[in-house]
């Protein structure tokens, strides 16, 4: 275990010097990448807070509408999984198993949970609003 | 091309064009890249003061997209049809050895929060959604027939449907440049191919009309810019990419992000423009939204692939669940 500071609270002194030194103190271009910058790192600070929550409940998800699958162990792998496994939606989906119907019902609200997971954390106003 | 290239050629070239020479002030680059170069100078011969942009391919050889080879003769056929555009002053000739042309400089605004937030822009935000909707009507009755000069436009293959055209474009990019799975897009690709609208007319096609690519100022609007998407298709097809939701820049109204959707169809329509199929609109909508949803795939790729460095590209790749979201409550009827 590493000390003190944790992730979090590195990234939150990272995304304080580029908002508050670097971003008054350039123009242009480089001050609006800077801008973005600030933004990646407080949108990392939301992943990194819900990732393994929402990578879970992706995969529980998947599992309602694909069959049980038991998840592996570690994140890289449960990346892998889903990345896979979406592809098989994206495989039925596009065969008409996703035309009107109960799997569609199901498909859409799975779709719902999952990309609202992912505005928590890209657009956080935006899930706010839905 | 370095200042003093630009402004000797200028020099020349005005000269040349009004029969009389013109000192080249206040020269100065506002954008460019690789793509291309915009100048703005002012043109002084005595009285007479003439505030210009100037714009040009930057690299003689390389292929403009047809769009931006022709933006010269766009403007002039949307200036003539009445759209509320920058004046188009001349066309180029060989002065630079790559394609350029000369319009009136229009001094304005453009960026879409600017327009939602700013205390000032009351009035604009009250009067330009008719003015975006007379304009457009005007772009529309712009035919291939009338103007042989734009025929190099990209045009939906004979027997191709301009919708078809349009889907199986952004498809393709979709599934060359993807790397992951997108379910979403899925489904709405499939949505698009079961609802593809058959259509009679085709038209000029702005092709990025939205908030953000014209300029106004506390009155409205003053100028329709970036004419580089236009092309021949479904007048329809402009006014749903005007609802995409990302073009709003969190107005709470429907069409950029400042005009009610209704009222738009019948100002549209009163200014002359084809009678609004609303389902149509919709369908357009939904496109626009895999569209751009495509696009931010697309942008991150440049990153993902080497191709650029830039970290607002490479975060580009986090807005493509807006669209995504956006897609679902279309998809369900849920869209406003």
């Amino acid at each position: 275990m590493q000390d003190r500071p944790t992730i979090d609270e590195l990234l939150e002194a990272v995304a304080g010097f580029l908002r508050d030194d670097v971003l008054p103190n350039t123009q242009g271009r480089i001050s609006f990448h800077a801008r973005v910058s600030a933004n990646v790192i407080e949108m990392l600070r939301r992943e990194l807070g819900s990732l393994e929550e929402h990578y879970a409940s992706e995969w529980d998800g998947l599992d309602h509408l694909l069959g049980v699958e038991p998840m592996p162990p570690g994140l890289a792998n449960v990346r892998e999984g889903l990345l896979a496994r979406n592809k098989q939606l994206s495989e039925r989906i596009q065969k008409g198993d996703a035309d009107p119907g109960p799997w569609r019902n199901a498909l859409l609200a799975h779709l719902r949970r999952v990309t609202h997971d992912k505005l928590t954390v890209s657009n956080p106003q935006l899930a706010a609003e839905g | 091309m370095d200042a003093e290239t630009v402004r000797a050629g200028l020099a020349r070239f005005i000269e040349a064009k009004t029969g009389k020479p013109h000192a080249i002030e206040g020269l100065v680059r506002l954008s460019g890249g690789a793509s291309r170069e915009t100048w703005s100078f002012d043109a002084v011969a005595g009285e007479d003061r003439i505030e210009a942009i100037f714009r040009c391919d930057p690299i003689p050889g390389i292929p403009s997209m047809p769009g931006r080879a022709l933006e010269f003769h766009l403007i002039k056929a949307a200036w003539d049809a009445g759209v509320v555009v920058p004046e188009p002053l001349w066309d180029g000739d060989d002065t630079f050895g790559v394609k350029f042309f000369v319009m009136r400089r229009v001094p304005g605004e453009a960026l879409g929060a600017r327009l939602i937030r700013g205390e000032q822009y009351g009035e604009a935000r009250r009067v330009i959604p008719a003015q975006l909707a007379t304009s457009l009507a005007r772009v529309h009755t712009v035919r291939l027939a009338a103007h042989p000069e734009l025929a190099e436009l990209p045009q939906p293959a004979p027997g191709v449907s301009p919708a078809q055209a349009e889907v199986d474009h952004y498809e393709s990019a979709f599934r060359i440049s993807s790397p992951d799975p997108h379910p979403v897009f899925e489904l709405a690709f499939r949505w698009l191919r079961a609802h593809m609208p058959d259509v009679p007319e085709q038209v000029l096609v702005h092709g990025d009309y939205r908030l953000g690519n014209f300029l106004f100022g506390e009155e409205g609007v003053r100028g329709v810019i970036d004419w580089e998407l236009a092309h021949w298709g479904d007048p329809m097809e402009d006014l749903g990419w005007l609802a995409v939701k990302s073009w709003r820049f969190g107005g709470k109204l429907p069409m950029a992000g400042v005009g009610d959707r209704q009222q738009f169809f019948r100002d549209y329509e009163a200014a002359g423009g084809f009678p609004v199929d609303p389902e149509r609109v919709r369908f357009w909508e939904v496109y626009g939204n895999v569209k751009w949803g495509v696009i931010t795939i697309t942008q991150a790729a440049t990153y993902l692939t080497g191709r650029s460095k830039s970290v607002e590209l490479a975060s580009i790749g986090r807005r493509t669940a807006e669209t995504e979201w956006e897609l679902l409550n279309l998809l369900e009827g849920k869209g406003d």
